[in-house]
C-alpha cells in the first residue's frame, strides 16, 4: 500500500517537474495541447537559427524536429516544385514567396492559430509580396551589402563605385534579381524593371564593371574573404557580421553603400502537401515569441521582425544600435526591396544573367 | 547445320545483358528521350518545359552559349592532350617493369586517389593553391614571389583540376595496351634497321593505339561536361558548359534551354567519338589491316 502510494505520488511529481523545466526555458510561450509524439519537418536555409531553437520546441510540445538546411532559394524552390518531399516549414525571401504564391506551391496560414503574429514590426506586415500575410510571416530581415577585409583595403569603401574600380579579387553574389537591382539603382531605374531594355543596360553595365570579379558566390562569400581568397564580396549582412564577431579581430567591416542597395525579409512558410501544417502553424507562432525571435536573431546577428522582442529590450543593445544591422529610417530611404517575379521577369532576368556569366567568363 | 547456328548466335545469351538492358532503358533511355523532348518546348512559368514547340533554345544554345561551348571543348582537349603526355610515359614505364610486385604497387599507387571522394580531393587541391594556400604561402615566405600567383578561380585552375582528376582514366588502358605488347616487335624494328624514336612512332605506338584512344574517351567526355571542377577551381572565370545546364534546371530557370543544351553537347561529343572512328577505320584500311 505504501509503495503505491509513493508510486503514484512519483507520478504527479513528474508533470510538476516537466511543466517547470517549460516554464524555465521560455516564460510566456505555451505549446497548444495534443502535438506529442508528432514530427516537424523544418527546412532553412544554413547557419540561421539559434542553437536552442529547435531543442527547446521539440520539448515544449513534445515533438521531434527534422531539420534541413539549403543554400539558395532557386535550390529550395527546384526541390518543392518538384513534389514536396515531405518539408512543413521552408524559409523563401520575398519575391520568392510572391513565386510560390504564384504558382500554388503554398498553403495559406491559419492566422488565428498565431497570435504571435501580434508581435511583427507593424512595418514588416502586408507586404506587396503577400497582401495580408495569407501565405507567410517574416523570419527576419536584413540587407545586402559590401563586405571587405580591412587590411587589404585600410581606407574603407563606401560605395559601388569603389567596388567595381577595386584593383584585387572581388566576388559577386550569386543572386541575380539583387545584382541587378544595384545595376538598375545605380542607372536611375526601378530595380523591379520588367522592361527589356532596362534589364540589358544593367546587364552591360555589370559586365562593363566586373573586370576584377573572380567568383560570384553562392551565399559562401564571406568564406571566401576568410580565406583571403578575395578582398571584397558582396554579401547578406548577417554573414559578414557573424565573420566579424567570431574572429573577434577588425579584420572584416561591412558597409552599405551611399548610393543604395538591397533589403530582404525571409519568410516562415508552409509548402504544399506538408504532412503536419497545424504543428508548422504552432512553429510558426513559436518562432515569433518575443524570447524566441530574439535568441534566433542574437545569434544570426540579422535584423529582428518582432517589434515586441525589440520594444522588452530582448535584442541585443550593440547590435540594435548597428545601423548595418538595424538601419536607421534614413538609411532605409535608400534601400530597394526585390517585390515579385513574373514569369516574364523570370525569363528576362534569367537569360540576362546567363549572358553576363558568358561574357565575364569568356 | 553451321549456317543455322551462325543465324541463331548474335541473340544467343541475350538474356545475360537483360538486367543491363533494362536498367539502361529505365534510366538511361527514356530519360535521354524526355531530354530531347523538353529541348524543343517552350519555357513554361515553372521553368518546365509547354507546348508549342519552338527552335529558339537551340538558337540560344548555339548562338550566345558557343563561346562556353567552344572553351569547354577547349578545355577538355587540352586536359586529355596533358593527360596523354604524362599518362603514356607512365603507363610505359610501370608496364615495362620486370618484378610483378613493383608493378602491382605502381598500379595501386595510380588507383589510390579512388579511395577519396573526388569532392574532397578537389576541395584539398584548391587548399593547395589557392592565393593563401601552401603552395603560395611558401613560395612568398621564401621570398621567391612578391605577390601570390593566381593558380585558381580562372581556367588554369579547372586544367590542373581536371588533369588531377583524370589522369588515372588515362593510364589504366594505356597500362592495358602496353602491357599485352610483344617487345620482340621492337626488336625486329631495330634488326630492320630502325632506331629506338623510329621503332617507337612506326611500331609501339600503332600498336597501343586502342589504349590511346580508350583512355583519350574516357578522359576527353567526363571532360566536357565537367560539372565539380569548375565550380571548385575556376570561379566564374572558369565556368563549363555543365554549370550553365546545372543552372537551368534551378527553380526558376529554363529546363527546354537546359535540355537543348545538353543535346547540343551531347552531339557534339558523339560527332567528335564518330570522327575518331572514321579516322581509325580509314587508317587500319590504309595500312592493309
Amino acid at each position: 500500500m505504501f509503495k503505491k502510494a509513493v508510486f503514484l505520488l512519483t507520478l504527479l511529481c513528474v508533470p510538476v517537474v516537466l511543466i517547470s523545466a517549460h516554464a524555465a526555458h521560455h516564460e510566456g510561450w505555451q505549446c497548444p495541447e495534443g502535438y506529442e509524439g508528432q514530427t516537424l519537418n523544418v527546412f532553412n536555409w544554413s547557419t540561421y537559427i539559434a542553437e536552442d531553437t529547435i531543442p527547446n520546441f521539440e520539448q515544449a510540445c513534445g515533438v521531434t524536429v527534422n531539420y534541413d538546411i539549403f543554400e539558395s532559394n532557386e535550390a529550395m524552390l527546384a526541390i518543392i516544385r518538384q513534389g514536396n518531399p515531405g518539408y512543413d516549414i521552408i524559409v523563401p525571401s520575398g519575391d520568392t514567396v510572391a513565386t510560390m504564391i504564384r504558382d500554388e506551391l503554398l498553403i495559406p496560414l491559419d492566422l488565428a492559430m498565431i497570435p504571435n503574429m501580434a508581435n511583427v514590426s507593424p512595418d514588416l506586415l502586408d507586404p506587396i509580396y503577400d497582401p495580408g500575410n495569407a501565405y507567410s510571416l517574416p523570419y527576419q530581415w536584413g540587407t545586402i551589402g559590401v563586405g571587405y577585409n580591412t587590411e587589404k583595403l585600410p581606407d574603407g569603401i563606401s560605395s559601388w563605385e569603389e567596388v567595381w574600380s577595386h584593383e584585387g579579387p572581388v566576388a559577386w553574389l550569386d543572386d541575380r534579381r539583387s545584382m541587378f537591382g544595384f545595376a538598375l539603382l545605380l542607372l536611375g531605374h526601378d530595380p523591379n524593371t520588367a522592361d527589356a531594355d532596362e534589364i540589358a543596360a544593367a546587364r552591360d553595365y555589370l559586365i562593363e564593371r566586373s573586370g576584377n570579379v573572380v567568383a560570384i558566390a553562392a551565399d559562401d562569400g564571406q568564406v571566401m574573404l576568410e580565406r583571403g581568397d578575395v578582398d571584397i564580396t558582396i554579401e547578406y549582412n548577417g554573414d559578414i557580421l557573424a565573420l566579424a564577431d567570431e574572429c573577434e579581430c577588425d579584420t572584416y567591416a561591412y558597409v552599405l553603400p551611399v548610393e543604395g542597395t538591397g533589403l530582404w525579409t525571409d519568410n516562415l512558410a508552409i509548402p504544399v502537401d506538408a504532412p503536419n501544417p497545424a504543428l508548422a502553424m504552432v512553429f510558426i507562432d513559436y518562432v515569433l515569441d518575443a524570447q524566441v525571435g530574439a535568441d534566433i536573431s542574437n545569434y544570426t546577428a540579422y535584423a529582428s521582425p518582432n517589434q515586441a522582442a525589440i520594444d522588452q529590450g530582448l535584442i541585443d543593445e550593440e547590435m540594435l544600435m548597428d545601423d548595418s544591422i538595424y538601419p536607421s529610417e534614413e538609411t532605409r530611404m535608400n534601400l530597394f526591396t526585390i517585390q515579385e517575379s513574373t514569369a516574364e521577369q523570370d525569363e528576362l532576368y534569367n537569360n540576362a544573367w546567363d549572358e553576363l556569366l558568358i561574357f565575364i567568363g569568356g | 547445320m553451321r549456317g543455322e547456328r551462325a543465324e541463331r548466335q548474335p541473340w544467343q545469351g541475350l538474356w545475360l545483358a537483360t538486367p543491363t538492358l533494362f536498367w539502361l532503358l529505365v534510366f538511361f533511355v527514356l530519360p535521354l528521350l524526355l531530354v530531347a523532348v523538353v529541348s524543343f518546348m517552350t519555357r513554361a512559368q515553372d521553368a518546365g518545359g509547354m507546348l508549342p514547340f519552338t527552335l529558339q533554345h537551340y538558337e540560344r544554345t548555339l548562338g550566345i552559349f558557343s563561346p562556353i561551348l567552344w572553351r569547354s571543348l577547349r578545355i577538355a582537349a587540352l586536359t586529355t592532350l596533358l593527360c596523354l603526355m604524362m599518362g603514356y610515359p607512365l603507363a610505359f614505364f610501370i608496364s615495362t617493369r620486370r618484378s610483378t610486385v613493383v608493378r602491382s604497387l605502381c598500379l595501386f599507387l595510380v588507383i589510390l586517389p579512388f579511395w577519396t571522394n573526388f569532392l574532397i580531393r578537389t576541395y584539398a587541391m584548391r587548399t593547395l593553391l589557392a592565393n593563401e594556400g601552401t603552395i603560395n604561402g611558401i613560395l612568398l615566405d621564401l621570398g621567391l614571389l612578391l605577390q601570390p600567383l593566381r593558380l585558381v578561380d580562372n581556367q588554369f585552375g579547372v586544367l590542373i583540376g581536371m588533369v588531377y582528376g583524370f589522369l588515372p582514366f588515362m593510364v589504366l588502358p594505356i597500362y592495358a595496351s602496353v602491357e599485352r605488347f610483344d617487345f620482340r616487335y621492337v626488336d625486329a624494328a631495330h634488326d630492320l634497321g630502325a632506331n629506338d624514336w623510329r621503332a617507337f612512332w612506326r611500331v609501339v605506338l600503332p600498336l597501343t593505339m586502342p589504349g590511346v584512344l580508350a583512355g583519350s574517351a574516357l578522359v576527353f567526355i567526363p571532360s566536357v561536361g565537367a560539372y565539380v571542377t569548375p565550380v571548385l577551381m575556376g570561379g566564374v572565370r572558369g565556368l563549363l558548359i555543365g554549370n550553365l545546364i546545372a543552372r537551368q534546371f534551378g527553380g526558376s530557370g529554363n529546363m527546354p534551354l537546359g535540355s537543348a543544351m545538353s543535346v547540343v553537347m551531347m552531339s557534339v561529343v558523339l560527332g567528335i567519338a564518330l570522327l575518331y572512328w572514321l579516322i581509325q577505320r580509314f587508317t587500319a584500311i590504309a595500312d592493309g589491316r
